[in-house]
């Protein structure tokens, strides 16, 4: 591989320690541009007048595909490539509008290995916007246990989500 | 629409729960287009979608973003033909309409990730409803619960992955 690659193996990871947070100022172009990479084209991810009239917010917003999209990427800018989701929640309390900031914040709560010898972090993440939580999220993701492993070479029985 | 809501839970409806309904194949195949599209919209540098030597290396060849599992069902906005318009969650939109709830959210997303989805894969696709609760009042108004499970598979018909939706449907509050 050309590119200088970073990533993340078990032994540097903490139980109760944070990772690094992720700001990003929203525009308008983020939240059309999300729903129609997303293929969502339901008129309150880019019709203001509709979100406003019809659904009684402030303004377009954020959907839901796109945040789960926000969320993986949070995740694997920490772990690095190798990092391997297996499973994400969330639950959506508000919405993000354009001219936030929205912010991700994450904390591990617990590291474990499976019975296949899959080392892995489950992590709480927050989305907020300012003091306003937005929608929080809890995620299980496979890191390697060194670096001659990579979760992505696990199948079936080797892969417990 | 009539007034009240029924406070049973209509026949039909008590029918579907636990079933598979609407098997469906995706309307293209898996393609990299949008997996770019959807990198750049969350400005995701993760090589394995970038460069094809470290995909190589990584994932043994390209993949899509695994969050983007639902994209692959979502319909066309139109489509040759097509008369109505078609809904990417059936399920959740015969609910609203048997039990006339004109309104609806969902509220907790799951989603457990399979075997990769990689460019040029045909997904499969059924939906299984779980539950639906009895009739409830939030601030939003009142309306019912309800638990629905897509399913997704390869053409190998390999499990590539899973969402939860918990959704409420309801008739805002005067």
């Amino acid at each position: 591989m050309s590119e200088k690659i970073t990533q993340l193996t078990i032994d540097q990871v903490e139980e109760g320690s944070p990772i690094p947070s992720l700001s990003y100022d929203v525009t308008a172009t983020t939240v059309v541009l999300g729903a129609l990479a997303s293929r969502d084209f339901r008129p309150m991810h880019h019709d203001r007048d509709f979100a406003q009239i019809r659904n009684g917010v402030q303004d377009i917003f954020l959907n839901t595909p796109n945040q789960a999209a926000w969320f993986e990427r949070y995740l694997t800018d920490w772990t690095g490539p190798k990092g391997r989701l297996g499973r994400i929640k969330f639950r959506m309390k508000d919405s993000v509008y354009p001219g936030e900031t929205m912010t991700f914040t994450g904390k591990v709560d617990q590291i474990s290995t499976d019975e296949a010898g899959c080392a892995w972090v489950d992590l709480s993440v927050n989305l907020a916007v300012g003091e306003r939580a937005v929608t929080d999220c809890t995620a299980r993701i496979a890191v390697p246990r060194d670096a001659d492993d990579n979760p992505w070479q696990r199948k079936s029985d080797r892969w417990k989500p | 629409m009539s007034d009240e809501l029924a406070a049973e839970l209509p026949e039909v409806v008590q029918g579907w729960i636990g079933k598979e309904r609407y098997h469906e194949e995706g309307e293209f195949p898996v393609e990299r287009g949008y997996i770019w599209t959807t990198c750049s919209s969350v400005e995701n540098g993760n090589p394995i979608f970038w460069n094809d030597e470290v995909a190589e290396e990584i994932t043994g060849g390209p993949i899509a973003m695994p969050t983007m599992i639902s994209l692959w069902f979502r319909p066309h906005l139109w489509a040759p033909g097509r008369t109505k318009q078609a809904q990417p969650l059936q399920v959740h939109f015969d609910l609203k309409e048997t039990l006339e709830l004109p309104e609806a959210i969902m509220s907790d997303n799951t989603i457990v990730f399979g075997e990769p989805v990689r460019p040029g894969d045909l997904l499969k696709t059924c939906q299984v409803l779980h539950s639906v609760s009895e009739i409830k009042t939030t601030k939003l108004g009142t309306g019912r619960f309800w638990d629905i499970e897509v399913r997704y598979a390869n053409q190998k018909d390999e499990f590539v992955g899973a969402e939860h939706y918990t959704g409420f449907g309801y008739r805002r509050s005067e």
